[in-house]
């Protein structure tokens, strides 16, 4: 599975409970579609670092990299690409 | 402190006296000292008495000297003794020392201007006997509680919703647009409450029924004439706020039985213990709440304010399981669903209030509000002065002034900060600024409504229904942001919830009464009148209070920042041997029975509490949410029974006064 279905399916489980019939755009703004709340963040940064072993610093907690489906698929390629 | 109860037919006879015993059982927790009934063609009210004042002749139903007028009251006139001597000198003839038959004289004079004079919290029905006339009345600020409702041809009343349920012709169901107020709110917006047909009369009303119908009329609001910066310096403030303060804790002293504290180890409720210490001669007797988990623990402030005033203090330590095993009896109580577990520790802090044989705790509650405490209202502030400059890169920084105490915070990261805060796509209108982050966050749990929910809701919109509250904000044209958003708070999340499920509820369920010398009106008045700039000092709060307390409280208490009050929720359901009956609550064939959420989602929720303690303020909102939602159901849908009876032999038929 690629990056970007593994983090689709993290969401949908994980904020969305599983709901496969609400429709989630890949560029769409998490916070803005009222997924992710002030902790929700936190969440998704503890998923990244387990299942793709990356380290998120903390100025790399910011919207350009984990507000979208397609921004944290690119965040993490990034990351991984510079690991390698 | 107390309960009352009634049904008012018109045109008919007496209603039944097994009726009144039967809502007198179901409020026996508000009031076990004694009970009394009074029926007469076409009216019935009836007192479950917790007595504090005038143990010996104050019993109600209580009547005036020709019996034209028939009074139950539940609660505090502070300001009796004063009244009393005016009533006295325009020849008012009394027979007892109780605050009650103040409230009578008063109203023989006065009808409904009477509640102009009156200092308290309270919420009474006086009978007018000449009139065919039942006037329903509650305090300024909501702390007392008063629902009503129709059947058929009968209008019901009871301190608690309960007692409106002994009544046959009552359906009882769930509002399902209540529902959607209280996942969107946190509480239905008044006079709605959680169940369909029962309102409640709103603070600082009056409700008039006779025959033809009822008028619900408006007696006070909050001022609008904030003072002009410039007129008076801040010491002048923080004098007069002393001041009152003094006053209103002696007034709230008041009672023929020991009083007690609260002290949270916060600022407000040190404020109070340290007035009654440093200002009258009251015995000074504290309680507080701790917790096993040190995240929400704070009787390490606690001890340095009883060490400091040398009190004679008592505490409770609370663990997950106490929240687990309490939380049903807690609905039973709040009658409402609550999206958050803040108001167990609270019940169980009034029981051991109980347990020591105090009925009366004086509490900090209300501080927050008119001297502009919560974060809210410093968020809101930074919002405003972010938006002014939106590129601006210093401004969002303000922002990690607000939120230093969460352990699971992302606002370490500005840039996240500024997203959340900086101009949130909002359903809410504009001048509901202050609130939308707080009302769109919340919103997002209705994720789990079931199609059925759902489609009840229809096209209801939260939005809507509190512009309809507020008018379309039109106070909000006259008043600053700061006074504004202090004023939503007021009329809504104060009596609603913080007076309601984790005040007024929590107290009685143990048969304790709670008064709040913060919200003496005059102490409100005075505080909201207050330039905002002084009220709130850059970003600090309750700067006036602060500075009136100098020399009155240990430094570091005084300089405290604010740690808002919370509670394990989630997690306090899955310990060992805790909580059974709530897996069984959330199971999914439960959930589809009573059909209000998706079993599917919720089954996941579940799973997601259990398996991670890092769970976010919506997970657990959801959790606590549903959880309470079906044991509401259950506890007054589907087991709901009036319980056991009060024994006949002590029920107090009322009568007339003998004539002199």
């Amino acid at each position: 599975m690629d990056v970007a279905s593994q983090i689709r399916n993290f969401i949908v489980e994980d904020f969305l409970y599983g709901d496969t019939t609400v429709p989630l755009g890949e560029d769409e703004s998490l916070l803005q579609k009222g997924l992710i709340d002030s902790t929700g963040i936190l969440e998704v940064v503890q998923f990244l670092e387990g299942r793709f072993g990356i380290a998120v610093e903390d100025e790399e907690l910011v919207p350009e990299n984990l507000d979208s489906i397609s921004a944290i698929a690119r965040y993490v390629m990034r990351k991984q690409g510079v690991k390698i | 402190m107390c309960g009352i109860a009634g049904v008012f037919g018109p045109g008919h006879g007496p209603p039944s006296g097994i009726l009144l015993r039967r809502m007198l059982s179901l409020l026996r927790h508000r009031g076990p000292d004694e009970y009394g009934i009074f029926l007469d063609s076409s009216i019935g009210l009836a007192h479950a008495r917790l007595s504090i004042i005038d143990l010996s002749t104050g019993q109600q139903p209580m009547c005036n000297e020709d019996g034209s007028l028939w009074i139950v009251f539940n609660g505090e006139i502070f300001n009796y003794l004063e009244l009393r001597e005016v009533l006295v000198s325009r020849g008012h003839r009394f027979r007892t020392s109780s605050d009650t038959e103040v409230i009578l004289h008063l109203y023989e004079e006065k009808r409904g201007g009477a509640l102009d004079d009156l200092n308290g919290q309270f919420a009474f029905a006086i009978w007018d006997g000449n009139r065919k006339e039942l006037f329903l009345a509650r305090d300024r600020m909501g702390i007392r509680p008063l629902f009503y409702a129709r059947a058929g041809n009968d209008w019901v009343f009871g301190s608690e919703v309960k007692a409106i349920f002994a009544h046959p012709g009552i359906e009882r169901k769930i509002d399902a647009v209540a529902l959607d107020d209280i996942f969107t709110f946190w509480f239905p917006l008044s006079p709605r409450t959680a169940f369909e047909g029962i309102s409640e009369v709103p603070p600082a009303h009056s409700l008039t029924i006779d025959e033809h119908g009822a008028r619900l009329a408006r007696y006070w609001d909050l001022p609008e004439d904030t003072d002009p910066r410039g007129r008076h310096g801040e010491s002048y403030y923080a004098e007069g706020l002393r001041e009152l303060m003094v006053d209103s804790t002696r007034l709230q002293l008041r009672a023929d039985v020991p009083v007690g504290a609260y002290l949270s180890g916060g600022l407000d409720s040190s404020v109070i213990a340290s007035l009654i210490r440093n200002f009258t001669p009251n015995p000074l007797r504290t309680f507080s709440i701790r917790f096993e988990d040190p995240e929400f623990d704070e009787s390490d402030k606690q001890k340095i304010m009883s060490d400091y005033l040398g009190t004679d203090h008592s505490d409770f330590t609370c663990g997950y399981g106490d929240i687990a095993e309490a939380f049903p009896k807690v609905i039973w109580h709040t009658e409402t669903p609550i999206l958050r577990t803040a108001p167990v520790p609270l019940f169980l802090l009034s029981r051991l209030v109980r347990d020591n044989s105090y009925k009366v705790v004086l509490t900090g509650e209300g501080s927050d509000e008119i001297l502009a405490g919560y974060d809210l209202f410093k968020e809101a502030k930074v919002r405003r002065f972010m938006e002014i400059s939106p590129e601006s890169r210093m401004r969002p920084l303000l922002l990690y002034r607000l939120y230093p105490y969460l352990q699971n915070s992302p606002m370490r990261s500005t840039a996240y900060a500024k997203a959340f805060f900086g101009a949130p796509i909002s359903p809410f209108p504009g001048e509901f600024h202050s609130h939308a982050p707080r009302w769109n966050m919340t919103s997002m749990i209705k994720a789990f409504y079931s199609r059925d929910l759902r489609e009840e809701v229809g096209s209801s919109s939260p939005s809507e229904r509190v512009a309809r509250l507020f008018r379309s904000g039109e106070r909000s044209k006259r008043l600053d942001p700061l006074t504004w958003s202090q004023e939503i708070e007021i009329k809504t999340l104060l009596p609603s919830y913080l007076l309601s499920s984790q005040g007024d509820r929590m107290l009685m369920g143990n048969s304790v009464e709670g008064r709040f010398p913060f919200l003496d009106h005059r102490v409100v008045e005075f505080a909201m009148r207050i330039p905002p700039g002084i009220r709130m000092k850059g970003l600090t709060e309750k700067n006036v209070l602060r500075k009136s307390m100098e020399g009155f409280l240990p430094r570091e208490i005084n300089r405290m920042v604010k740690q808002p009050y919370r509670a394990p929720d989630a997690k306090s359901f899955f310990g060992i041997a805790c909580g059974e009956w709530a897996q069984e609550m959330l199971s999914p064939g439960c959930i589809s029975r009573k059909g209000y959420f998706n079993p599917i989602h919720t089954e996941r929720l579940v799973k997601k509490c259990r398996g991670n303690p890092a769970t976010g303020f919506k997970d657990n909102m959801a959790f606590i949410g549903i959880l309470s939602t079906q044991i509401l159901d259950q506890l007054f849908l589907r087991d709901f029974h009036p319980g056991e009876e009060i024994p006949a032999d002590r029920i107090r038929f009322a009568r007339p006064w003998k004539p002199v």
